[in-house]
């Protein structure tokens, strides 16, 4: 026990106890204590000054996504606590565990509209599955346990603590309990074997059984498992976006992406399986289209770890609150063994189709311009399937997860549920901060780029080794893309008339490199992926390129469009 | 099909449970028809009762949500029929209005009570459902009433099992 510790030194001491190494923020008034007892821990924690509060945060959940780690984040009160908010929003949406820790006035400035005060913990409550705020020194160490607790158990999630700066400043006794139960909160289920059961006799006499899975096998370390149920069942696995990298995509009974620009065959053969077993995933609206017209013929079997999520959108025959991992070697140790060739076959079929007309073309184009999808393709090829990749949001997005072979565990960083523009770039700083030994690349559209472009300046102060691809189409072109086919080509606000990236890049003493032309993108590549350091490379697209497949909003998924 | 559902909700006693509960309905745009909160049979443990408007599908996701938050121990829904349910109501009248307006028949007919009687105004109270509280308003109108005031339900569900029983569950 630390006997009369400052209670910023607490804060510290609290996180090192949670071995936290890394940690991304930014300072203000109200959390100087806690960064001046920072300052005697430099050596046990890296501390990532970013250029913005939500870098911060961004960077978190990248560094969260990629490592299993909590993520975790400093902000000052006022407009640094606010600036935490698109960010905890998106962790929320995307199950990130992420521990925010704000600044706050002193306590008996509360409710006084004090200098950069505001109500963070209203403000936040909403888009965190916990937020605390303490006033006494006394109380820091069993709030930090708590949050941590929190955010990295059940669904994971972000949480913020927010202390204020008398609290920082008092004086407490100081020891470390993590906390290993609350009894308010459950976060591992115990599976009902009756359900469990169910499942494996709904499975059992399956003729066409589809297996989708989600985020849920990567949040709970469940690929192994995952791989040992689908060769042993012989059901066709799809993945949703954030379910990318649960799977390898190489895997023969790997069919493909679902949603909305996803593959052809997963998309409409979920509306011909026999028996649809979701797990880890909780059918977003990207995903089902319709879902008044999703997977009717099916009998539903659906497995997640979060209580809200079962029959929260398509009501299931047999809903088993689990966790992935141990579900998956109940089912493994109870399924029948099988083989699906004939229903493979029909996913193989549709797959030719969709190779046929909308695959080829795109990763070999015959058009002059360069197409994002060679670009990705390429790079994909060039990693073999093994580098981390982080998306932002948009055109370049659905192409990445289309193309990109995924074949590494949590390789796929992206903004799913939230679809926060800007959210690449940091997040890939946290990726490469907690993957040293990985190459990580930031794909990113020339319009998200610029909502968090200030994170150059993080990347070059912390010498982070991104690789940054910029897909450059002079549009926001997803929306471009709806405009033209929903809207009439009416193309509102959609052109945007850029900087120069690669000077820009290089303003931050980030080497970078333009190209325009396909005789170019193989060096490029190769100089992106091969440089010492952070790198920038901007690919000059076709303007009006349109992502296909397509559901369209309203429509099923069995009437997605190839072009 | 839309129709009354009174949720019980016991938590932890938190600074902000509260506001985390309630934004489950603004968030789906769900009205909240009456909200009462107090500390239950157990110590530290707080007991909602929220009625609200809605449909089976909507009020079932809602608690979900509700029991989802991790300071709420347990959180229930009920029919008006599966659960015993009372308000309260005051009414303040001119005490010389009400002693030369019948006031006396209204108030025995009603069963209500008289809580106090000062020179000025005179406060009547009376325990009931909704529509009995009503009722009561309007007959003592014809009087006149200064001010009124009901509280919101609170509600008891006839099924038994005691939050204790919940409580023992959630300890092992």
């Amino acid at each position: 026990m630390e006997k009369n510790i400052r209670g910023a030194e607490a804060v510290m001491r609290s996180l090192v106890a949670e071995k936290v190494d890394t940690l991304f923020g930014y300072p203000g008034g109200a959390i100087m204590p806690i960064y001046d007892a920072l300052y005697d821990f430099k050596d046990q924690v890296n501390h990532i000054l970013v250029r913005h509060e939500q870098g911060a945060i961004h960077a978190a959940q990248g560094y969260a996504r990629t490592s299993g780690k909590v993520g975790v984040c400093f902000a000052t009160s006022g407009p640094g606590a606010t600036n935490l908010i698109t960010g905890l929003a998106d962790a929320m949406i995307d199950s990130t565990p992420v521990v925010c820790v704000t600044g706050q006035v002193a306590s008996h400035l509360l409710g006084t509209d004090a200098f950069q005060e505001t109500d963070v913990i209203g403000i936040s409550m909403p888009v965190t599955k916990w937020n605390i705020q303490v006033t006494k020194a006394e109380d820091i160490a069993g709030a930090m346990a708590k949050a941590f607790y929190i955010a990295g158990s059940g669904r994971p999630g972000p949480v913020l603590v927010d202390i204020t700066k008398d609290a920082q400043f008092g004086m407490t006794d100081f020891e470390y309990k993590p906390c290993e139960k609350i009894r308010s909160y459950s976060p591992k289920p115990t599976i009902q074997m009756n359900d469990l059961n169910a499942a494996v006799d709904l499975l059992n006499s399956a003729q066409k059984p589809f297996l989708v899975i989600g985020q849920g096998i990567i949040l709970s370390g469940a690929e192994k498992e995952l791989v040992a149920f689908a060769e042993k069942s012989g059901i066709p696995v799809a993945s949703t976006l954030l379910g990318l990298g649960a799977f390898p995509t190489d895997h023969p009974l790997y069919v493909g992406y679902l949603g909305m620009h996803g593959n052809y065959a997963p998309n409409i053969l979920t509306n011909e399986c026999d028996v649809l077993l979701a797990i880890g995933m909780r059918f977003d609206d990207r995903v089902t289209g319709d879902v008044s017209r999703y997977a009717k013929q099916a009998k539903v079997i659906h497995f997640d770890i979060d209580a809200a999520e079962l029959n929260k959108i398509i009501k299931a025959d047999v809903a088993v609150l689990a966790d992935a991992k141990e579900a998956l070697v109940h089912l493994t140790e109870s399924i029948t063994p099988k083989k699906h060739e004939n229903w493979l076959e029909e996913f193989r079929a549709l797959e030719k189709i969709e190779n046929e007309s909308v695959v080829n073309e795109a990763k070999h184009p015959t058009s002059d311009k360069l197409k994002m999808a060679e670009v990705v393709n390429l790079l994909s090829e060039k990693t073999d399937g093994k580098a981390i990749i982080v998306t932002d949001v948009g055109q370049h997005q659905m192409i990445t997860s289309r193309y990109y072979q995924y074949k590494g565990y949590r390789s796929n960083v992206t903004s799913g549920g939230l679809g926060t523009m800007g959210f690449s770039l940091p997040a890939a700083i946290g990726a490469k901060l907690g993957n040293p030994e990985k190459t990580v690349v930031a794909i990113i559209g020339d319009g998200g780029f610029q909502m968090t472009i200030q994170e150059l300046g993080t990347i070059l102060q912390a010498k982070v080794d991104v690789k940054i691809l910029i897909l450059n189409n002079n549009f926001l072109g997803m929306v471009r893309q709806w405009q033209q086919l929903f809207f009439d080509r009416r193309y509102s606000f959609t052109e945007i008339v850029n900087p120069n990236f690669t000077a820009i890049a290089k303003g931050y003493s980030i080497d970078a490199l333009k190209i325009t032309e396909r005789s170019e993108l193989d060096n490029g590549l190769d100089t992106l992926l091969n440089s010492t350091g952070a790198f920038l490379l901007e690919v000059v697209v076709e303007q009006e390129e349109n992502v296909f497949p397509m559901i369209e909003t309203g429509a099923s998924v069995s009437e997605i469009r190839l072009n | 099909m839309e129709r009354a559902y009174n949720i019980s909700v016991f938590t932890e006693n938190s600074i902000g449970i509260l506001n985390r509960i309630t934004i489950i309905f603004t968030r789906r745009h769900l009205n909240i028809e009456s909200i009462t909160a107090s500390e239950s049979e157990v110590k530290g443990v707080y007991r909602y009762t929220i009625v609200v408007n809605t449909s089976l599908d909507q009020v079932k996701k809602v608690v979900a949500q509700i029991e989802k938050q991790v300071e709420v121990l347990k959180a229930f829904f009920h029919t008006d029929d599966e659960v015993v349910h009372q308000e309260i109501a005051l009414y303040k009248l001119s005490t010389e209005a009400f002693a030369n307006g019948g006031a006396e028949k209204i108030v025995r007919e009603h069963h209500a009570r008289i809580l106090t009687i000062e020179k000025d105004f005179t406060i009547v109270e009376k325990t009931g459902q909704p529509e009995e509280l009503t009722v009561l308003f309007n007959d003592l109108s014809s009087i006149g009433v200064l001010e009124f005031v009901r509280s919101g339900r609170v509600a008891i569900s006839k099924p038994m099992k005691t939050l204790e029983h919940y409580l023992e569950e959630l300890e092992n």
